[in-house]
This record gives C-alpha cells, sequence and structure tokens, in this order.
C-alpha cells in the first residue's frame, strides 16, 4: 500500500541508454578547445608566478605590443585571484555578522571602513608582510598585488550577502527548520541561491573597481625598491613614464578585448546561470542568455567530468554530524541577556578606546594640529567635487536615460554599452586629460574632477534606464492622456518614478568617485605631474613619500568623510525614496 | 482558567464512514512506527503562549488542550489571531510555548520534530530547485542514499499528479501544481502527522477544489502512509468537507472553544442539506462565541486598548448597503452573504464586528441585524453619512475622541503620530498598534474629524475648524 510498492517498476525519469549519454554533442566541438586551451594558460600563468624575484629584474617590461597578451593573462589572473579570495571571504563574513548578533555589532561598522580606506593604504601597509612570506619569489610580490585588488573588490560584495542573508525568506527558513536540514545543507541549499543574483552583480562591479586599480597594484614599493610586475597594469605606468601614445593605444585596445572576453566566458553565463536563483516566482519574459551557459549545460564533456564533482558536493549536503550533546543550559532570563549585551558593548568600547588612543599616539609622532585642519579642508574640497560630479551626471545622463528607456529596442543597445563602459577602466584615458591640461594651461582643481567620474557616471545611466523601462505602461498611458509635457511632465511625472534608481545609481557612483579620488587627483604624464589640491592627492602624496603617520590621518579623514556622507546624505535619500517614490 | 473543550456531537449523518477505520491499517512498508494502541499521535496539554518573554506581554494561547488520534483529520478553525497558526508552529517545533507540553507519537517536542511534515500556505518552494529536487530535499536532510532518494521522491510525484513535471522549476507551475510538489514533500517522508498550514487559502476556488478532493481521495483511498492529518484554516466549508473532528478557536487569547465531530459520509457535498445545516452551526459558534466581538459597553470600557481592525469605509458602507436592501431588509444570514460575495468567512466576520463595533449592527449567531442609524446611513447622501459615521465614531471608539481631544487642547491644533502610536504600545503589540493607528486614520479622514499629513507624521485638526 506504499507508494513503493505502487510505482517498484519505474526506474528513474526514462533516461537513455549509458553509451547514448557519453556521446558528444556538436556543442562539444565548441567546448574541447576552449577548456584545453584554458587549462594550458593556466599552468602557463602559474609556472611563470613560481619564479625567483630576480627572474624578474632579468626580464623587465617592455612596450612592445607583442608582449601584451602575455601581460593581459598575468593580470587577469591575479584579478580572477583576487575575485575568488573576495568570495571566499563574502562566504565566510557575512554570515558571522548575521549569525551571532554580537559578532555584527562590529563587523558590520568594521566593512563599513575597510571599504571606504583607499586601496593604496592597503598595499603600503601590507607589502612587507606578503614579501617575507615568500622572501626572494616572486609568489610574494604577486600576493602582496593579489591583496591590494582584493581590497577593491571584496567589500561590496560582502554587504550584498550580508543583505541577502538578511532578508531571506521566513517561509523558506522554516522549511529548512521543519525539515531538520543542517546548517550546511541550509547555506547551500537556501542561504546562497538566495544571494547569487546579487552576488554576481556584485561581482561584475567589483570586476570593474579592480582594473581601476591594477595600475597602483602592479607595482609594489618596498623602501627604495620598486618591484614591477608583468602585467597590463605595470605596462601602462610604463608607457605613460616614457610618454608613449602609441603604447596607450595598444593598452586600450587590449583591454577592449580582455573585458569582451570575460564577460562572454565568465559574467555573462554567470548572469544568466544566476537568474534561475530569482527568489521571485513570475516567469520573466526575457531571460539572459549566454552561449557558453548553454555549452556547459549541453556538451557531453562537461556533464561527463560535472557529473561527479556535483555528486560529491550534493553527498556533503547528506552529511549529519554526530548529534552534539543538546547543552541544558538553562533559558535565560531577558535580564542576564541585556547584562551579555552591556558587558559586550562595553568590551567593544574598551577595545575602540584603545586602538584609537594608538592612533593617535601615532599620528601624534608625525601630525600637527595644523595638518589636521589642512587634511579636513582637503577632504572639503574632495568632498564638493563629488557632489557637483554627481549632480553633473545626473543632469546630463537623467535626461537621456529615461528617453532611452522608454524605446525598448535603443534601450537593448545602450544597456551593455553602459554595462561595458563601467566595466572599462578610465584611467587609461587620464593621460589625454594631462596632456590637455598642460597645452591649454588649464586649472587641475577643475578639470582634473571630471576624471573621478568618468568610470562610475555609468552606473548613473545604466539604473535610470532600467528604471524607465520599469515605468508602468498605464502612468505612461496617463501622461498622454492628459497631455502632460515639458516640466510639468518631468516633474509631475518622470522624475518622482525614476528617482529610486537614480538614487541607487549615484550611491554606487559616488563611492567609486571617492574611491578613485586617489589615483584622478594626481595624475603624471612623463616628468609631468598634475596635481588637484584634494585628499585624494594628499593620500596619493604620503603613500609615495612613505609618511605613516600623515596618511594614516589622511585615511582616518577619508573614512570619517566617506561614512558620514553615506550616512547622512545617501542613506536618508535611499529611505525616502523608497517609502515615497518606489512605483510599485 | 481551564477551558475543556465542549464536545457538540453533531448527530448529522447518520451512517458512519463505511471504511474509514479499516484504512487506517498500518501500512506495509517504511510508513511510521506502529504505536500502542491508545496512544494519540499527538498530544497538547496545558499550552500557553505569550507574545514575547516578557511575563506581563498578551496571551496568544490560552490553556490549550487537544488530541489527535490515528487516521483521524482534525481542523483547527479560527479567525486571524485566534493562534492556530501559532499552535501549529508550536506543534511542529518551529516555535516554544511559554508552558504546557506537546508530545508527538508520545516524544516530547522540543526543537523540530521528527515525526512531523508541514504544508505551507505559501507553497514555500525552492526557486532553484526542480519540483524533484524540492520534493527530495527533506530526504537528503535525512541523509538517505541518493538512489533511495530518487526512487522515493518520483514515487510521490507519481503519487501527487506531478508526473511528467519533474525537471520544471517552481515558476514554470501554475499554483495548484505548486502547491502538489510541497504536498509530495512533505508526503515523501511518510510523516506521523502532517500538517497543513491553510494549503488552499492562495488558490483561487476551483484549483482549491481539485487539489483537495485529490487529497481526498488519496487518503480516503489508504494510498498515504501518513498517520494523521491537522488542518488549519479559516475556512468553514472546507473543515467541514475534509474533516473528522473540528476545533473551533476563539480569538485574543486563542482558546479551543468548541468541539465538532463531522460524521457525514465522503465524499461530502457542499451542497447536502446536512452540510449546510454544519456549516451554519459552526458559523453560529463562531459568531457567538467571540469575545473580542464587543457591544457598546465592552467598547467603552476597553478604553485605548480596544484594537481597530483595518477595513475600508467603502467595504463597511457596501455590506450596510446590501443588508439593507432587498431581499434581507436589514437583517441577513451570514453564509448567504459570504457565498453571494465571494468572501471568506474570516473577512466577512471582520467587516460585520466592525460595524457592531462602531454601533451600526448587531451580529449574532451567524446573523447580521442593522441597528436603525445603519439603515439611515444605507440610504443617505454623501454629506449625512459622513456626519453619521463621524458621530458613532466618536461615540464608539474611544482612540477617536481621544485623539480629537488632544488636538483641540494644543495651541497649534496639532500632534506627532509617535505620541499615540507609544501609547497605544503600552496595551497592544507593535503591529496591532500601527494597524489601529492606519485604521483610525482612514476612518477619520472619511468622517473628516480630523486630518493626518503623512509626509509630517502629524494628525491636525481641519483647517477649516481652526479658523
Amino acid at each position: 500500500m506504499t507508494m513503493h510498492v505502487l510505482h517498484g517498476g519505474r526506474d528513474g525519469l526514462g533516461s537513455p541508454s549509458p553509451l547514448a549519454r557519453l556521446a558528444p554533442s556538436r556543442w562539444d566541438m565548441v567546448a574541447l578547445p576552449l577548456v584545453l586551451g584554458l587549462l594550458a594558460l593556466l599552468v602557463f600563468g602559474g609556472h611563470e608566478v613560481a619564479q625567483p624575484l630576480s627572474q624578474l629584474e632579468r626580464t623587465p617590461i617592455t612596450l612592445d605590443p607583442w608582449t601584451l597578451p602575455y601581460y593581459a593573462l598575468r593580470t587577469t589572473l591575479r584579478m580572477l585571484a583576487a575575485l575568488g579570495a573576495s568570495l571566499l571571504f563574502t562566504l565566510v563574513y557575512a554570515p558571522l555578522a548575521v549569525k551571532s548578533q554580537r559578532a555584527g555589532q562590529i563587523l558590520i561598522p568594521a566593512l563599513d571602513i575597510l571599504q571606504s580606506v583607499p586601496v593604496l593604504t592597503y598595499l603600503s601597509f601590507t607589502v612587507t608582510f606578503f614579501l617575507g612570506l615568500f622572501p626572494g619569489q616572486v609568489v610574494g610580490a604577486e600576493l602582496a598585488s593579489i591583496f591590494a585588488i582584493f581590497t577593491s573588490q571584496a567589500w561590496n560584495m560582502t554587504f550584498s550577502f550580508y543583505q541577502s542573508l538578511r532578508t531571506v525568506p521566513s517561509d523558506l527558513e522554516e522549511v529548512c527548520t521543519g525539515y531538520h536540514f543542517s546548517t550546511w545543507q541550509r547555506f547551500w541549499r537556501l542561504e546562497v541561491p538566495f544571494a547569487i543574483p546579487g552576488l554576481v552583480w556584485n561581482m561584475m562591479m567589483s570586476m570593474s573597481g579592480g582594473w581601476f586599480f591594477v595600475v597602483a597594484a602592479e607595482a609594489v614599493t618596498v623602501g627604495s625598491t620598486t618591484i614591477t610586475l608583468p602585467g597590463v597594469g605595470a605596462y601602462l605606468a610604463l608607457a605613460i613614464e616614457q610618454r608613449d601614445l602609441g603604447a596607450i593605444g595598444w593598452v586600450i585596445l587590449t583591454m577592449l578585448g580582455v573585458i569582451l572576453l570575460y564577460d562572454q566566458l565568465l559574467f555573462r553565463p554567470l548572469v544568466a546561470w544566476a537568474d534561475r536563483f530569482r527568489a521571485d516566482t513570475v516567469q520573466a519574459e526575457e531571460r539572459p542568455t549566454s552561449w557558453v551557459l548553454t555549452m556547459v549545460e549541453r556538451s557531453t564533456l562537461f556533464r561527463t567530468l560535472g557529473r561527479p564533482a556535483g555528486g560529491a558536493a550534493r553527498a556533503t549536503l547528506r552529511w549529519r554530524l554526530p548529534a552534539l550533546p543538546r547543552l541544558s543550559a538553562p533559558r535565560l532570563s531577558p535580564r542576564a541577556v541585556r547584562m551579555g549585551d552591556y558587558v559586550w558593548q562595553g568590551a567593544l568600547a574598551v577595545m575602540a578606546l584603545y586602538v584609537a588612543v594608538h592612533g593617535i599616539q601615532f599620528m601624534a609622532t608625525g601630525v600637527t594640529w595644523g595638518d589636521v585642519g589642512h587634511v579636513v579642508l582637503l577632504g572639503l574640497a574632495t568632498m564638493v567635487r563629488v557632489v557637483v560630479l554627481i549632480v553633473l551626471a545626473a543632469v546630463i545622463w537623467v535626461p537621456i536615460g529615461v528617453m532611452v528607456g522608454m524605446r525598448p529596442r535603443l534601450a537593448a543597445i545602450v544597456q551593455p554599452l553602459a554595462q561595458f563602459l563601467a566595466a572599462f577602466p578610465s584611467n587609461l584615458f587620464f593621460p589625454v586629460a594631462v596632456a590637455a591640461i598642460v597645452h591649454w594651461t588649464l586649472n587641475p582643481d577643475i578639470w582634473l574632477s571630471p576624471l573621478m567620474i568618468l568610470g562610475t557616471q555609468w552606473y548613473i545611466l545604466f539604473n535610470v534606464v532600467a528604471g524607465s523601462q520599469a515605468y508602468p505602461v498605464d502612468l505612461r498611458d496617463v501622461i498622454a492622456n492628459l497631455r502632460l509635457r515639458g516640466w510639468r511632465k518631468w516633474r509631475d511625472a518622470l522624475l518622482p518614478g525614476v528617482f529610486p534608481h537614480l538614487v541607487t545609481g549615484a550611491i554606487t557612483a559616488s563611492g567609486g568617485a571617492w574611491n578613485a579620488s586617489i589615483v584622478a587627483e594626481a595624475v603624471s604624464w612623463g616628468d609631468t605631474h598634475v596635481q588637484a589640491r584634494g585628499l585624494g592627492a594628499y593620500i596619493a602624496q604620503m603613500t609615495t613619500d612613505a609618511d605613516f603617520p600623515r596618511l594614516v590621518l589622511g585615511n582616518v579623514v577619508m573614512v570619517c568623510f566617506v561614512v558620514l556622507f553615506n550616512r547622512l546624505v545617501w542613506r536618508p535619500l535611499y529611505a525616502y525614496a523608497e517609502r515615497r517614490l518606489r512605483v510599485s | 482558567m481551564n477551558l475543556t473543550p465542549k464536545s457538540l456531537r453533531a448527530a448529522l449523518g447518520a451512517h458512519a464512514p463505511a471504511d474509514l477505520a479499516t484504512a487506517g491499517v498500518a501500512p506495509a512498508a517504511p510508513g511510521p512506527r506502529p504505536l500502542p494502541s491508545g496512544v494519540p499521535i499527538l498530544t497538547v496539554k496545558d499550552v500557553c503562549k505569550r507574545y514575547d518573554s516578557d511575563p506581563d506581554s498578551p496571551l496568544v494561547l490560552d490553556n490549550v488542550n487537544m488530541t489527535v488520534d490515528r487516521r483521524e483529520i482534525v481542523a483547527l478553525l479560527g479567525r486571524s489571531g485566534s493562534g492556530k497558526s501559532t499552535l501549529l508552529r508550536i506543534i511542529a517545533g518551529l516555535l516554544s510555548s511559554t508552558s504546557g507540553q506537546v508530545a508527538v507519537a508520545g516524544k516530547p517536542v522540543s526543537g523540530p520534530a521528527n515525526d512531523v511534515a508541514m504544508v505551507f500556505q505559501s507553497f514555500a518552494l525552492f526557486p532553484w530547485l526542480t519540483v524533484l529536487e524540492n520534493v527530495q530535499v527533506g530526504l537528503e536532510a535525512r541523509g538517505v542514499p541518493p538512489a533511495e532518494m530518487r526512487k522515493r521522491a518520483l514515487a510521490a510525484i507519481d503519487l501527487i499528479g506531478l508526473d511528467g513535471f519533474e525537471n520544471a522549476y517552481p515558476r514554470e507551475l501554475s499554483g495548484g501544481m505548486r502547491q502538489r510538489v510541497g504536498f509530495a514533500r512533505a508526503l515523501v517522508l511518510d510523516p506521523g502527522i502532517l500538517l497543513l498550514d491553510e494549503p488552499f487559502s492562495a488558490l483561487d476556488v476551483l484549483t482549491a477544489e481539485t487539489v483537495r478532493t485529490d487529497f481526498l481521495d488519496l487518503w480516503g483511498d489508504g494510498h498515504l502512509a501518513i498517520g494523521a492529518v491537522l488542518l488549519v484554516t479559516h475556512n468553514i466549508e472546507e473543515a467541514v468537507q475534509m474533516c473528522d473532528r473540528i476545533l473551533v478557536m476563539s480569538s485574543n487569547p486563542g482558546r479551543v472553544a468548541a468541539e465538532i465531530e463531522v460524521t457525514l459520509p465522503h465524499p461530502r457535498v457542499r451542497t447536502d442539506p446536512a452540510f449546510r445545516q454544519l456549516v451554519d452551526h459552526i458559523y453560529g459558534l463562531m459568531t457567538r462565541r467571540r469575545k473580542a466581538a464587543p457591544g457598546i459597553a465592552e467598547t467603552l470600557a476597553a478604553g485605548l486598548s480596544l484594537q481597530l481592525p483595518h477595513v475600508s469605509t467603502n467595504v463597511l458602507a457596501g455590506l450596510m448597503e446590501m443588508v439593507d436592501a432587498e431581499p434581507h431588509n436589514g437583517v441577513a444570514d451570514l453564509p448567504v452573504i459570504s457565498s453571494a460575495l465571494q468572501m471568506s468567512t474570516d473577512d466577512l466576520l471582520k467587516v460585520a464586528e466592525t460595524l457592531q463595533m462602531l454601533g451600526f449592527a448587531e451580529v449574532v449567531e451567524g446573523d447580521i441585524r442593522l441597528l436603525p442609524p445603519a439603515r439611515q446611513f444605507a440610504q443617505a447622501e454623501l454629506d449625512v453619512r459622513k456626519r453619521l459615521f463621524a458621530d458613532h465614531l466618536l461615540q464608539r471608539i474611544p482612540l477617536a475622541s481621544h485623539i480629537r481631544r488632544v488636538l483641540q487642547e494644543r495651541p497649534n491644533h496639532r500632534a506627532p503620530r509617535p505620541r499615540f502610536e507609544t501609547e497605544l504600545e503600552d496595551h497592544m503589540s507593535e503591529t496591532a498598534a500601527d494597524e489601529t493607528l492606519k485604521a483610525m486614520i482612514s476612518w477619520a479622514r472619511y468622517a473628516e474629524v480630523f486630518a493626518y499629513d503623512g509626509d509630517t507624521a502629524q494628525f491636525h485638526l481641519d483647517a477649516e475648524e481652526e479658523a
């Protein structure tokens, strides 16, 4: 009478015979060369890393364009390694912050601070440590470089995962509890899948952010010696030093190729794959596709390789650790819990005080009150730049974005383009700006500023286009029906509708601009150095001078500015947009 | 205060169901462990539950006692706020009770119970897993080997009528199919007791009926290797159609107010007079026994602790108009209105009781009787309606007169929302206070007794009155 007896004769889903399952499909003709090629590149790149440092000195960077593919390979591998490390960091850090309320009280503010510290600073503070790990080996310098890239990629991914973990649907959580999922199973069956769409999107942003700092991250300076790792960034640095415009052109070309390649081979498949993890249960009309994903899913090669791995991974989900003896801990009274909280917060306060005192003592060794006032003023200058640029970018891109979003066919072209431009490291164009400023003797305080937002303005365009695509059709009909025109149409109907999206885009753009300030406020072309007055230029200068007390001061001020700016401007604005203007 | 469930034997179906007892023969293979006869599959003893750990917080469940025997389908029938879903979650081990014991198959429940599987109102499927994988997750959690897991899951999928959908993702399925996956996921575990948390209320009427009868057929034919079923619902007809026993729960706090045995033979037909009579009877019970259906005296005595349901004035006016008109002429049978309006019992009772609270109607024994002001309201023009509504609001709802008095006393005739919010939260939970204020605001706006500005979160008297 059980189900098993009723349907005992049945075997699987009418699966074909094992032999038929192994027959290659036409996708294998693409899959096989692709896999072998990638493997060969990986082995080659890995081999180069395992060399002694002296090898680097014997083969200095050259501007020969034919070396660029090799440099691009090295840089890309570094970026991917950093991305992998960021992912690992995210998967550990965010759950800790969510599962333990007390850990969260320190981990989340820490993340806020970590993400506002400029990448260069991390590099200058950790180089010695990494070189010490593998004395005389390239690996040490590689690790330092990878770590620097990691610091430009990890934080937003971690935030994204943290947000997802906190918004996991409660009914699915009940299923996990009610059906006795282990913590491990819950993690991989519910929490990670739920977070994947957001995580993939943030990985793409991280990759773009990483490219921006690769130039800085491939030149590892220790004391007076600089180790230059072979890579696109080092090539670009040399091209700038030697004022070789042709070489810069070659770098731009290479970057176009590299971005196209990893977009096709990595991110498009990821986005298409991530689509199945959207938590909504409606079927979208148009779903992202990727030929690589199709190949992976349909070729016999991948299926044969993937089956044992998938099976092994799933087996871990069935693991049951022997049940720990249930601690018959007395149920703590609310008062006891509150006491515990006080003690914990007290301990945190003492720790924070300790760090603050030491930091101040350290700064006091080389910083005067005059410096502090000066740096705060510089911070204000940079802030004014960020605000003005965001407003300008919004004024330019909102009308264009709305126009584009209302025309689906145009949007289909502009969206990927905006995404591509956002991924493109805009610092490749900095030399052009320097040349222009020098040629027309322009004021660098004004004319260097646009560089800060060159790369991140696209997020504004991207989000506004998405927002106006989501603009309800019936409201559009109302606009036509009431014959709303001109400024009135924008003020009453269109702007409020896209405002939440504009804020989302502007938050991203502003974060990027703060980060970019250290690269964009001080630019070189050969021996011509153009500098704007600002906090970014100050930090860049202190990094070069290895003036650590002032470097710390600059960073502390930078962190304060970014965190306060987020708290006092973006968060209220975002909350307002969500509360009042969300079109649903 | 110990309310023992009152057994009201509804001796309506004369013939006992033919083979319900024989169908309950223990299944051959890995079904639930045979229990010593006489031990109920579920016992709930003296269970109390408070809102939170604060011992002064309001009771959600007050001294609930119940049992479920093998081969029984039992319904927990109640309005929202009766704590029935909370009770179900305590039984499942998802929540812990403040006091009292729950035992499943003789074993006390502390934490997620082993012999229990639950079907959710929202289906709660993993959107990124296929139908087959969704059905397998529970087995995976028990460490069942892959081959056996697959075999059992396919059998369950087959049984529940999802054959051919194994590799579909939930978003490709209709609501009915999704809930079938929910059932298969629970059934594949062969649980001692299957908990159904309003499993049909997110489905449209036709689909719900199909899934329900399919489930009853499987159950009646003895294809299900489960011991018993506990159904939470607010739908009286659903409870009568499916269950052997119905526990009617009263609200605020939740208690078992009545127990009704249903002995009508299966399949039960809704148009059958005996069926209708039983439904009417339960309607009567639910309207009679509700404590929080207060009359004038109770309303006024409740003061600020009176919770207001967020019912639109359009709906209130609509019900008054309908009952006032032919053929009801001021008195109507609630079940009749419920089916005419396609409105759930829960929603209809909420509206009817709001009218009672406002002094427009009386709700007694499953009937609604309009009072003279309501009949006047039904036939009046808009401004007369507003005046009538304002009078009743200020006389009957202490919060309304309180807010108005505060506004009149203040020199600028303005008061911030949090001022009243904190006051209400002394008497009720945060969410209840929020809903009460929302209801208050929308009624006051309609009646024009005072105004509210959402941007500044301030109450104020109307500009005209200030002048």
